[in-house]
Formats: C-alpha cells, sequence, structure tokens
C-alpha cells in the first residue's frame, strides 16, 4: 500500500518485480537516442527500458530532455542516432502516425485539442475510419461506452470549450485508448489537477496496467513520482543519471539527488515583517471571461505592504482572468483599490501608473516582443518618464545605457542589448520581465506562473527577486500552478474556486490537503472572510 | 527515389549584421534572372530591355530628372506604406488616398476655395493642406472601420480605391470638366509647383528639366517620418504594435487610437503624393493620371524594409521602373517584375529566421548507431 | 427594367464571385489566406480563353483555366507553408504577379475575334416553377448549374465528411491533427491548390461564359478582392457564400440596367438625365462590400465565432503558440 498526497491508498499489483520483467520482452526500449535541436543536445545516447505493464516514471527539471525523448518515441521528432524498439522488434517512426499504429498513445502535457469541436470529434480526427460520411450519434455512442469501461467521466457530445481542465484530460486520454495504445506516456499529466483529481488519475492508471499496458509517466513532482511509480528513471542536461531503479524504498531527497545532485530543497530567507498597510484591496469583483461565460463571481481580497499571498487555484477557476482585472486588461465589476484608489476598468496606462507590475503568464505572446531588441522590451513600461522618455522623443542613449545596467544586474544572457528577444532562452526571457517589471519599484506586483518551464537555476533566481520586493515592501499577488511554489513563498494562501475566494489561510501551518480540498469546491461556505491580521509565526 | 540526405529548416539562433542586406541583394538578383527567363519566353530579350531601362532613366540628365519626376509621388506614398506596415496595418489604399489629395487639392484650385488671383505660395499652401486632409480623411475611413469593427483593412482600402477612382471620375467627367474630355482645365499659374526649369533664364543648364519643388517635399516627409518612428514615444508604440499587438496593449499602450492616427498619417502623406503630381507634373485634375503609384509603394516600402530613409533610394529605383515601363512591351511586364521582387524579397526573409541543414537519416536498426551528423 | 431579367443575370455574374470564394473558403479553412484570388481569377480567365481560342473548344479552355490557377497558387502554398513566410504579403505578391503575368499572356488576344462558349440551356421541368424557375434555371450557361452543385457538395465535405473533420481540424488547431497522424502541410497544399483551381474557373467564367473576351485587367476588375471579401461576410460558410454573391451579382446587374430607361418608377431617371451621375452607381458594389465586412465582423465579434484560429499562422512542428 502506498499513500498519495491526499492520503488515500492505492493497492499496488503485486509480482511486477524488475527480475519477473526479464521473461517477457520490454514494451518499449531505447537504445543510445541523440537528438540535437540548434543551439541544445537534448538527448545524449539515453537508454530507456519500460517494462510491460509497469508505470516508469521519468523524471528531471525543466530542461533535462524529457520531454524530447518520449516525443521520439511518439513520432513527433526522429532522432539522429539510436534504436526504438516495440516489443523486440526495432521501428522507425517517421510521424506520429507510425507511432499511433504501433501502439504508443501520448498524453500531452499542453492539450491538442480542437476547442470548438466536440469530443467525439476531437476523438476522431486521424482516423481511416469512418471512410468518409461522419455518423456522430454512432461513434458518440461508442467512445461513451468506453469512457465508461475505464471510468472516465466525461460527455462525448460535448464541445470541449465547455469542459473543464480535468475533463480535457480524460478526452485526451480517451483518444489514446481509442486507438488501440498498449503503451501510454503521460507528459507532466497532474500539474493542472487539484489533489482529488490527481487520485482519480492514478486509479486510473492503475486499472490501465492491470489490463496489461504499460505507462511512462513523465514528472518532476517527486512526491507523486513516488507514489505512482514501479520504477524510476532520472534524467539531467539530456543524460539519463539513473536508469529504471525500483521506487519501492527510495526517498524524496534521492530523488532530489539523483536529478539535480545536490539537495534540491529551497531555502529561502524568509524575514519575518511587521503587517504593513492594506496596497491592494479586491472588493466584490466580478467579471466575464472570453466566452461570455461569468468567471470570477465576486472576489475580495487584500494584499498588505510587504506579504506575499498565493492564489492556489485548479487551472480555469478564475485566477487568470483575476490577473488581467487588476491589470487592466479585463473588464470587470466590482472595486479595485490600489492605494486607496479604484483602478478597475481604467486604462492599462494608468495601473501601470499606479504602481501596478504585472509579470505575465504568456512570456512570449504577452510580456515581450519577440523581434525587437532587449533594449525595446527593457523600456516597455518606462518609455514616456524621464530620464528616457522627453516629451515625444525617446533619448535612445540614456534607454541603451539603462538596458545595460539591467542586463549585468539581473544577469541576463544574451550576446549584446541589441539582440532580439526571441533569441533568448525561457530563463532569460523571464529574467529579462521581472527586470523590467521590478525597476520601476512597483508597489503591487502580480505574478502569474512566473517560474512555469524554467530550470532550477531561474526558478531560484526568480524566487529571490520576488522576496526581495517583499522585503521591500511591495504587495504581491502570487498566481501559481505549483502548489509548492505557493507554500514556499508565500505569506498567506487564498484558495480560488468557481470565481471565488473560499478559504484563506496562514501558509505555514496550513493543511495541504484542506487546500486541496477547497480547490476542487469541498467545505464551501466557510472562511471567505478575512482573518484579522496578526503577525505571522515562522 | 531517395536522397542520400535530407534538408531541413532549423531556427537560426543568430542573426550577423550583413545577412540581411546580404539576402535583400540575393533575392533582386534572383528576381531580375527569373523575370529575365520570361521575358525571353514571351520572345522580348531581357539584356536590351534591362539596357533600356537603365538608359531611358539614368542616361542624360534629362532622364535622371525625368526618374526625379516620377519618384516623387512613390516616395510620398512608399512613406505612407512604411509607416502603416511598420504598425502590420496593411494600408492597401494609398492609391486612392492619393486620389482624394489630389482631388482636394484641385478642389482648392478649381471651385475656387482660395480667391483666384491669389499669390501663389498661398494658393501652393492651401493645396498642400487640402491634399494632406483629403488624403488622410480617406485613410480614417478604413482606420476607423477597423479600430472600431474589426473590418480587415486589406479589403476595406481596396474598396475604398475603386470609389476613389469613380469619384476622380465623376467630377473630371461631370462638374469640371473642360469640354466634356476626361479633364479639369489647366489649373493658373499660381496653382503650379515651382520646377527647376523655371530658372532656365539664369541657369540655361536648367531648360526642360521638369523636376519640380514636389521632390524636395517627398525628401523633407523622408526625414520628418524618419524622426517619428525612430526618435519618437510614438514611433516606439508604433514598433511594438507592429510586433506584438498584446505584448503593447499589455505595456499600457491605446491601440484603437494609433490606428487612427497612423491611418491618417499615412493616408495625408499618400494625399500630398496627389497634390505634389497634380501641381507639379499634369498641372490639372484628370482621369487616371497616376500609374498605380500607390500599388508600386507596396513593394517600395517593403524593399525599404520599411526604413523610411531607405524608402527615398528605393522609389527612385521604382521611378526609374515605371519611366521605362511605359516603353516596355507587353505592358504587363513591369507588374510581373514587380511581383516576382516581392516573392523573392518574402522569400528571402525565411532564410533570416531559418537555416538549411542537411541531414543524413537514422541509420537502419542493427547497424552501429551513431553516424552522425 | 425586367427584375426576373435581372435577377437571373445577377446569378451568372454572381457565380464568378461564388466559385472564387468557395475555393478561398477551403483554403483559408485548411488555416492559409490567399489573397492573390485576384492574379488567380485573371491568370484563368487569360488562359482558359486562349486555349478556347486556339483549340476551338471551351472545355479545354476551362479545364486549364483551373490547372493555371491551381499552379499560381502553389507558389503561395510554397512561401507560406513550407518557407513560412507571412501570408498577407505572399498572396498580395501573388496578385502583382498574377496581373502582370496575365497582362503578358493576353497580349493580343482581345483581337481574337468570336469564340464559342460554354453551352447554355434549360432544365426541364425545374424551369417551370413559376418566377424561381425563369431566373435560376432558365437559358443558364452550364457553369451556373455546376455553382448549384458545388455549394451543398462543399457544405456536406467540410461538415459532415471525414476529410471535412481534418480539413477543419488542421485550420483550427494543427498541433492537435499534427499529433494524431494528420499531416498538415499536405492538407494545406491541398486545399490551397483546390482553392487555386475554383479561382481559375472563376476567370472562365468570365471569359468563357458570363462575360466573353478579353479586356487586360478590366476583365475581373476587382472582383477577386470582393470576393475575399465575400469570405468574411459569409462567415467561412459556404452557403452564406453562395447566398451573398448572388445578392451581390443581382444587385450589380441592377444598377447596370439603372443608368438605361428615362425614368425608373415614374421618377425622372437621375443617371439618365446627367451621365456623370452613373459613376456613383459603380462605386455601390463596392460601398457595398464595405456593409458586407462590416456585417460579418460585427457577427464575428458577437458571436464569438469567426475565422478558423489558426488562420493566418504558419505551423511548425513542436512551436508552441504563437
Amino acid at each position: 500500500m502506498r499513500e498519495t498526497p491526499s492520503g488515500i491508498e492505492i493497492p499496488r499489483v503485486s509480482g511486477q518485480t524488475p527480475t519477473a520483467v526479464a521473461t517477457q520482452a520490454p514494451a518499449v526500449e531505447l537504445r543510445g537516442i541523440v537528438k540535437r535541436f540548434p543551439g541544445v543536445v537534448a538527448n545524449d545516447g539515453v537508454d530507456f527500458t519500460l517494462a510491460a505493464g509497469e508505470v516508469h516514471a521519468l523524471l528531471g527539471e525543466n530542461g533535462a530532455g524529457k520531454s524530447t525523448l518520449v516525443n521520439i518515441l511518439d513520432g513527433l521528432y526522429q532522432p539522429d542516432a539510436g534504436e526504438i524498439l516495440i516489443e523486440g522488434r526495432p521501428v522507425a517512426f517517421r510521424s506520429p502516425r507510425d507511432a499511433i499504429a504501433a501502439g504508443i498513445g501520448m498524453v500531452h502535457q499542453h492539450f491538442t485539442l480542437v476547442a470548438s469541436m466536440t469530443v467525439t470529434e476531437n476523438v476522431l480526427i486521424g482516423l481511416d475510419r469512418p471512410r468518409f460520411r461522419l455518423d456522430e450519434r454512432r461513434y458518440e455512442a461508442e467512445i461513451g461506452r468506453l469512457a465508461e469501461a475505464h471510468g472516465l467521466r466525461v460527455d462525448p457530445s460535448a464541445k470541449v470549450w465547455q469542459l473543464s481542465v480535468g475533463e480535457r484530460q480524460r478526452v485526451e486520454i480517451l483518444k489514446v485508448l481509442y486507438r488501440g495504445a498498449r503503451v501510454l506516456i503521460m507528459d507532466e499529466p497532474t500539474a493542472v489537477l487539484a489533489p482529488q483529481e490527481i487520485d482519480d488519475l492514478f486509479r486510473t492508471l492503475r486499472s490501465m496496467t492491470e489490463g496489461g499496458r504499460s505507462i511512462v509517466f513523465i514528472s518532476h513532482k517527486l512526491g507523486e513520482v513516488l507514489s505512482i511509480a514501479d520504477r524510476v528513471t532520472v534524467m539531467r542536461r539530456g543524460k539519463v543519471t539513473a536508469k529504471g531503479l525500483p521506487a519501492a524504498g527510495m526517498t524524496k531527497p534521492d530523488l532530489a539527488q539523483l536529478m539535480v545532485g545536490r539537495e534540491v530543497l529551497e531555502s529561502l530567507e524568509r524575514t519575518w515583517l511587521p503587517p504593513g498597510a492594506v496596497v491592494l484591496s479586491l472588493e466584490n469583483v466580478e467579471a466575464d471571461g472570453d466566452r461570455g461565460v461569468q468567471v470570477l463571481r465576486g472576489v475580495n481580497l487584500q494584499v498588505r505592504s510587504g506579504e506575499i499571498v498565493g492564489i492556489a487555484a485548479v487551472a480555469g477557476n478564475g485566477q487568470s482572468e483575476l490577473a488581467e482585472v487588476i491589470s487592466g486588461l479585463r473588464p470587470c465589476h466590482g472595486r479595485i483599490m490600489v492605494g486607496g484608489e479604484d483602478i478597475a476598468n481604467l486604462p492599462v496606462r494608468k495601473s501601470i501608473q499606479r504602481g501596478v507590475a504585472h509579470v505575465p503568464e504568456d512570456r512570449t505572446g504577452v510580456g515581450t516582443a519577440p523581434n525587437l531588441s532587449l533594449v525595446d522590451n527593457l523600456i516597455m513600461k518606462r518609455y514616456r518618464s524621464r530620464p528616457i522618455g522627453h516629451g515625444w522623443t525617446i533619448d535612445m542613449g540614456a534607454a541603451r545605457a539603462a538596458a545595460s545596467e539591467l542586463k549585468d544586474s539581473y544577469e541576463i544572457s544574451a550576446p549584446s542589448i541589441e539582440t532580439q528577444a526571441r533569441l533568448l532562452s525561457g530563463g532569460n526571457i523571464q529574467r529579462l520581465i521581472l527586470a523590467r517589471e521590478i525597476e520601476s519599484e512597483p508597489r503591487l506586483m502580480i505574478a502569474v506562473q512566473p517560474t512555469r518551464g524554467l530550470d532550477v537555476g531561474a526558478v531560484e533566481a526568480a524566487h529571490r527577486l520576488l522576496m526581495e520586493r517583499r522585503t521591500a515592501g511591495a504587495a504581491i499577488l502570487l498566481i501559481s500552478e505549483d502548489l509548492d511554489e505557493i507554500l514556499t513563498l508565500s505569506d498567506r494562501v487564498a484558495v480560488l474556486y468557481e470565481g471565488r475566494v473560499v478559504g484563506i489561510m496562514d501558509a505555514v501551518d496550513t493543511d495541504v490537503n484542506r487546500i486541496g480540498l477547497l480547490m476542487t469546491g469541498g467545505e464551501i461556505g466557510d472562511t471567505a472572510a478575512e482573518p484579522v491580521a496578526g503577525p505571522g509565526a515562522r | 527515389m531517395s536522397l542520400p540526405f535530407t534538408l531541413r529548416l532549423e531556427a537560426r539562433l543568430e542573426v550577423s549584421r550583413w545577412l540581411s542586406p546580404a539576402l535583400t541583394a540575393g533575392a533582386l538578383v534572383v528576381a531580375l534572372v527569373v523575370s529575365g527567363l520570361i521575358l525571353m519566353v514571351v520572345g522580348a530579350d531581357p539584356v536590351r530591355v534591362y539596357l533600356h531601362i537603365v538608359g531611358s532613366s539614368l542616361g542624360s540628365i534629362g532622364a535622371i530628372s525625368d526618374t526625379l519626376v516620377k519618384s516623387t509621388p512613390l516616395i510620398l506614398t512608399g512613406l505612407a506604406c512604411a509607416l502603416a506596415f511598420r504598425m502590420r496595418l496593411w494600408n492597401i489604399g494609398a492609391e486612392g488616398q492619393l486620389l482624394l489629395g489630389a482631388w482636394a487639392a484641385s478642389a482648392v484650385v478649381l471651385v475656387p476655395l482660395v480667391p483666384a488671383g491669389a499669390p501663389g505660395p498661398i494658393v501652393l499652401a492651401a493645396m498642400l493642406v487640402a491634399g494632406f486632409l483629403g488624403g488622410a480623411l480617406w485613410g480614417l475611413i478604413p482606420g476607423v472601420l477597423r479600430a472600431k469593427f474589426g473590418v480587415n483593412e486589406i479589403i476595406a482600402t481596396l474598396m475604398l480605391n475603386s470609389i476613389a477612382f469613380a469619384w476622380i471620375q465623376y467630377w473630371v467627367f461631370g462638374p469640371w470638366t473642360e469640354g466634356g474630355f476626361q479633364m479639369s482645365r489647366q489649373f493658373p499659374v499660381e496653382a503650379w509647383l515651382p520646377r527647376l526649369s523655371d530658372l532656365a533664364a539664369a541657369v540655361p543648364a536648367f531648360r526642360g528639366l521638369t523636376v519640380h519643388a514636389g521632390f524636395l517635399l517627398a525628401l523633407l516627409a523622408a526625414v520628418v517620418v524618419w524622426f517619428i518612428v525612430e526618435r519618437s514615444s510614438w514611433g516606439y508604440e508604433i514598433r511594438l504594435i507592429g510586433d506584438n499587438p498584446r505584448a503593447a496593449r499589455y505595456a499600457g499602450i491605446r491601440i484603437a487610437r494609433n490606428i487612427l492616427l497612423v491611418f491618417a498619417i499615412s493616408g495625408g502623406l499618400a494625399g500630398i503624393a496627389g497634390m505634389a503630381e497634380i501641381a507639379g507634373v499634369v498641372h490639372r485634375l484628370q482621369d487616371n493620371f497616376s500609374p498605380g503609384y500607390g500599388y508600386t509603394a507596396i513593394i517600395v516600402a517593403y524593399l525599404a524594409k520599411f526604413h523610411p530613409l531607405r524608402v527615398v533610394p528605393v522609389a527612385i529605383l521604382f521611378g526609374a521602373l515605371i519611366l521605362a515601363g511605359r516603353e516596355i512591351q507587353p505592358s504587363g511586364v513591369p507588374a510581373m517584375i514587380q511581383g516576382i521582387i516581392l516573392f523573392c524579397l518574402i522569400a528571402s526573409e525565411v532564410f533570416l529566421r531559418y537555416r538549411v541543414s542537411v541531414v543524413r537519416p537514422l541509420p537502419v536498426a542493427g547497424a552501429a548507431p551513431g553516424t552522425e551528423p | 427594367m425586367d427584375l426576373e431579367l435581372i435577377a437571373a443575370a445577377g446569378i451568372a455574374v454572381g457565380t464568378i464571385l461564388l466559385f472564387a470564394a468557395v475555393g478561398e473558403i477551403l483554403a483559408e479553412r485548411s488555416g492559409v489566406i490567399n489573397l492573390g484570388v485576384e492574379g488567380m481569377m485573371l491568370i484563368g480567365a487569360v488562359v482558359g480563353y486562349a486555349t478556347a481560342v486556339s483549340t476551338g473548344n471551351p472545355w479545354l479552355g476551362v479545364v486549364s483555366a483551373m490547372l493555371a490557377g491551381g499552379l499560381l497558387s502553389l507558389l503561395h502554398a510554397i512561401i507560406t507553408i513550407t518557407f513560412r513566410a507571412d501570408q498577407v504579403v505572399s498572396g498580395l505578391a501573388l496578385t502583382f504577379l498574377g496581373t502582370g503575368l496575365a497582362a503578358v499572356l493576353g497580349e493580343g488576344l482581345s483581337k481574337a475575334g468570336a469564340i464559342s462558349l460554354l453551352p447554355r440551356f434549360s432544365i426541364p421541368l425545374l424551369s417551370e416553377i413559376p418566377v424561381l424557375g425563369r431566373i435560376a434555371f432558365t437559358e443558364q450557361s452550364v457553369l451556373v448549374y455546376v455553382g448549384y452543385l458545388l455549394v451543398p457538395a462543399t457544405w456536406y465535405w467540410i461538415n459532415r465528411t471525414r476529410p471535412g473533420l481534418h480539413l477543419r481540424s488542421v485550420g483550427e488547431e494543427p498541433a492537435a491533427a499534427d499529433a494524431l497522424g494528420v499531416s498538415v502541410y499536405a492538407t494545406r497544399y491541398r486545399y490551397v491548390f483546390a482553392g487555386g483551381m475554383l479561382a481559375g474557373l472563376a476567370g472562365a467564367t468570365i471569359t468563357l461564359a458570363v462575360q466573353p473576351g478579353w479586356f487586360g485587367a478590366l476583365t475581373v476588375n476587382g472582383r477577386g478582392w470582393i470576393a475575399i471579401g465575400l469570405v468574411i461576410f459569409a462567415q467561412w460558410s459556404p452557403l452564406r457564400a453562395a447566398a451573398g454573391a448572388y445578392l451581390f451579382g443581382a444587385v450589380v446587374q441592377l444598377t447596370l440596367s439603372m443608368q438605361l430607361p428615362p425614368t425608373i418608377l415614374g421618377l425622372a431617371n437621375p443617371f439618365y438625365q446627367y451621365h456623370p451621375n452613373t459613376f456613383f452607381l459603380e462605386m455601390l458594389p463596392y460601398a457595398l462590400v464595405l456593409v458586407a465586412l462590416v456585417v460579418g465582423s460585427r457577427e464575428a465579434t458577437r458571436k464569438r465565432i469567426g475565422a478558423p484560429a489558426a488562420l493566418g499562422i504558419p505551423y511548425v512542428r513542436g512551436e508552441r503558440g504563437r
């Protein structure tokens, strides 16, 4: 018996020990896989073996090469060297089609679903059946039966844009099951799920292995790896540092050591600060989402100077829209008080002037102008004021000087300040954005998914910068899907569910299970009110 | 058939400074070669055609003067397009805005909006303002449609081009017609832009040179637009919106306001081109006085990479092409060459972002792995 | 002013727009916007006409027109799909190229003299339906009837078949289609080519059926652009495109016939009295397209539907987002 994060026990099927596996050809074997991209060797001679009927975790931090490896197995990429063997036979996949035909099914981290089509239509894309005419009703029934057989609750006739994130994941799983996948690859499947949904998922995975399927489970979450995996392979910087070790008996520090070569548990300096003045006060904020459906249903929240409030929420409960209404990118009802002034529905420029900084979720789509230089990107919020802006003109000399200074002090790695932003790595783009937002010395910072997809070094840098801002007296609203990050950084945690704050608590003595319950709608009705501010014991 | 290798496009990590001009030059060469081939297919001699173009545009002082005359409206409309395209506003309506500018400037003289007999500088100044306003207002129509309703500006400006064309026809066949021909009466001398040949009495070498003050206006406009785009905060906003409108919005820039402003200025520049044509060259309003300056301007702007100062030499180049093109048979050749140039340019741009790499395929399983590259 | 005759002529003229618009709908549904319709129509018009003149067979003209339009569109396809260049500019370049090339190829064609056109006929039984029969099924060119069949066939193809599902998925979320084994590149090439062929057919409809003869660039006279505007008005649906095309054709024919009679409805005809007033009638079709664009764009914003989500964005495997 092993425990999941929420404490529920999942029986482990016995008999699948490594020695028993040797009598049967492995479901998948990858030998000596090499894959290069411009500027980086993503996979450097990687060996990986997946035994039949096991859950094998592929562990590594962001940028280790796990996604590349499974994309090769999935047929999306072709390896530069190496072999792939399925059940002992060598194969070469020229496209995802070949992989699907060989029984490989991948559930991507970023769902590849057509939002405007129904579940059934999404499942049917790419198949050779039906030959010509699309008989929706018949296939809806068929897919409905398949879903039920595997305990996946989803309506086959619903349009995907109407579905929750958890339901969309079930559609992705249905897609691969419908194609008769024997090997499932799950790429960071729990990143968007609440703790209870994670348990559901693990139950589904177990029932699949009992049916003879084999599962590759990619994650960087040590706790989950320990609870679901039979064996673990660890990758670091394109190489395998531990191949197929049995998970039983391992601990988180063991795995951390293999992942990054040192104790990874972050130790951030947190200084105790007396409670400051209220900087941000949200009063009954309501807003509609892109589809016209109401997503914020009366949010009440306060953030004080010198504190970090983390918003814990499952994707799709309004947290993105919350960031947008505060920074002025989305209209809303209600009041948003910053420093005593209501900035709700004011133009974006006004909230910037009032000292609101926004580190956006979408670094390349919103946070930077990809073809413009570092200089142009760094002055985005300051070009109207001195010393860079003078009335109608821009002093490019001053702009360049300021950019140089920021590049050095924030350690943005780039050939020069004239380099185009799109040529920077993800971590450096985030450094650029943080440099720009912090430099304006904002009194309120909204950071949305600030470390998604970044390697450990960049994550530490970002966390450090946020903490420094906190010490300097800024109020910080942290929105992140990573519960660990929220718990590490926040003074207080507010849970957002279906557009309302359903619970606020101090981060230090909080019960993760309770947060998980609140995130998925349990315990509605209490602790929606703000607690009286008091010193947070550390 | 299987090659021992495959070609693949890989993202380019660094862009060296000489790559862009080299690619542009390469694209031009390819375009000229391809055009030459097509010319041969239809029975013309490409070398003779190209030499003719060079000769009739640069062969003598008079030729150069004629080239500059043709390039004046191209510089102005090229600036109009470059400004708008910098913001990814596809103003294909420079032709219509040019026509409306010409019409408004004509109205100053023909209505008349300035009393007859007024001194030249006053009349010309009024025509200049009218030309700018005419083009600006015509440009604001698609601007409003785009800013308020999200209407695709390419089709909107094209429709407005056709409407403008018919509008001019109404006036030159109707109220302003001279004897029923498709032109207005000739403008009085006060409404003529001064030319070099006006100074022939003092400088005999200037006799017969028709290059006019509009050329100076165009150069001045180029400097002004350069300043706006590269040195002003408004220009920064334009460049940011053009590269990533979502980031611009996030930075607090008001996009709708900028759409209107850019369309107005862009239209106004094209309107000045119209005014310069009728006040400097034809001295009347007539049907079909523009051989498609507003359309050629698109290619000029693209070839100049939307950079205001580079528009000038490129416009002169295309002025030569238009000048010589009038005599080239078949008549579709200049348009064809322009299309081929544009194609080669955008194809060459791809190599700015990607480079071609040669990849040997995966060795057959069972053989020694790890061959290369 | 015989309204039935005007409507019938309107359908014939509308068929030109219809073919071009449906072709563009197919291309755009796959995610590629092709603004070169005007150029492809001109090429189709001149090649079709020239072939008919030299072989005496208008059907050969139709086939060659479609091939020519398709070939030209392949240029756009290569540049935008394989080379991933900007689709808007490539389309504009295609227009320039097509216009110029057509003028070059059509040199001397206007003096070619009469040719045999495609057959016109009435459909028995259907042509006897009161009003509708006289308008839609009497003495129309064979291509008009092809248009009647093309519209529901295209609708069915897009919405009710498996290949149509793949088409839609490539235009909405190419990453999803790619991951499931649908070849995004091949699909886009196919439908851009189809769009080119239909644009070529539209050109042939002009010179071999509805308005025979070659008049240089005036042969198409901006109708390629009108067709693109119609696609937006049609919200990418072939049925609405047909309605828009026929309506448009009817209005154009109406304005043409309004110029002739001395009185309209008992009032003095301003276009007859003062000829320059007819230039305002010439503006009318273009103004109508502007109205159609506004209507289409507002509807898209209101209903939150609209263009295929991936329209205009080159697809690169492995690149996430824009």
